[in-house]
């Protein structure tokens, strides 16, 4: 028995599971976008697509009025917006549970989410992120390198999501 | 794979990012009631069914919006996309894209 965890250096992809985080799904229309952001410490940005990070927190354009915000667990957003109210209406729902992360990274990582995602993922700029589909499964896939992703994935679709990980991971060490 | 562009997130994705949503620019009318039985029927359920350049909705999963397309129907080719409530792009334009 060892409690060491394996680190094969020749491991073309690794999939690892993240610990839950605090996830808040944000509509506000783009008029009080400055307001609210201001509110929250975080700089919303505009661009489908691009992140901003302060204190620990992200946000990420997901639509024109859509936003996901990903912080540690227990941190207070709630209160800074919900005193932001009167001047930014907004809808700030907690969906943290709705989904877990996975870290998907390794030298072969492109060629794993080019085997499930239709969207060229190695033009996606690194700092980027999108909502995506891999094979079917909505998931908001975030560039944190080269070669370093996290998945968001709703919690009924991560069994096929997980299963299809490891099938192509299977393919790849094969070198199929 | 059929390529389209969102017009909001400003980028051409593959299609398997899309949904179809039927045909555009079919306002809904202001006072159900006073429709006919037929002119109700047709808001609800006759549609243009294009051979050719045909204007229609499109959702995409990305950012979550609808978006009006020119595509013809013949060819699945896409002259233009644009975004909801924006006029509807003349036929003229086709060729420019
Ligand atoms: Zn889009």
């Amino acid at each position: 028995m060892t409690n060491q965890k394996h680190q094969f250096d020749a491991s073309p992809v690794v999939v690892e599971d993240l610990a839950p985080a605090l996830r808040l799904s944000l509509r506000v229309k783009p008029a009080h976008r400055e307001t609210l952001g201001r509110a929250l410490g975080l700089d919303l940005p505009t661009r489908v697509g691009s992140r901003a990070a302060a204190n620990g927190a992200e946000a990420l354009c997901l639509g024109p009025d859509e936003w996901l915000i990903v912080a540690p667990e227990g941190t207070d957003l709630a209160s800074p917006a919900r005193a932001a109210y009167a001047d930014a209406p907004h809808s700030l729902v907690d969906i943290s549970d709705r989904e877990i992360t996975l870290r998907l990274s390794g030298p072969a990582v492109l060629d794993l989410l080019a085997a499930c995602c239709p969207r060229n993922i190695a033009a996606m700029p690194v700092g980027a992120a999108a909502r995506t589909v891999f094979d079917s499964a909505t998931v908001i896939l975030w560039r944190d390198g080269p070669t370093d992703f996290r998945m968001d994935v709703w919690r009924s679709f991560a069994p096929h999501v997980r299963s299809l990980l490891t099938q192509v991971r299977t393919e790849i060490a094969a070198g199929l | 794979m059929l390529l389209i562009h969102c017009p909001y997130c400003e980028d051409t994705l593959p299609e398997l990012e899309f949904t179809y949503a039927g045909e555009a620019h079919i306002a809904r009318p202001a006072d159900p009631s006073a429709l006919s039985d037929d002119e109700w029927r047709d808001f609800l359920f006759i549609r243009t069914n294009a051979r050719g350049p045909h204007y229609e909705r499109w959702r995409h999963i990305g950012c979550g919006r609808f978006f009006n397309a020119l595509r013809d129907t013949v060819s699945d080719r896409f002259l233009t996309t644009y975004k909801a409530g924006e006029a509807r792009r003349p036929l003229t334009n086709e060729a420019a894209e």
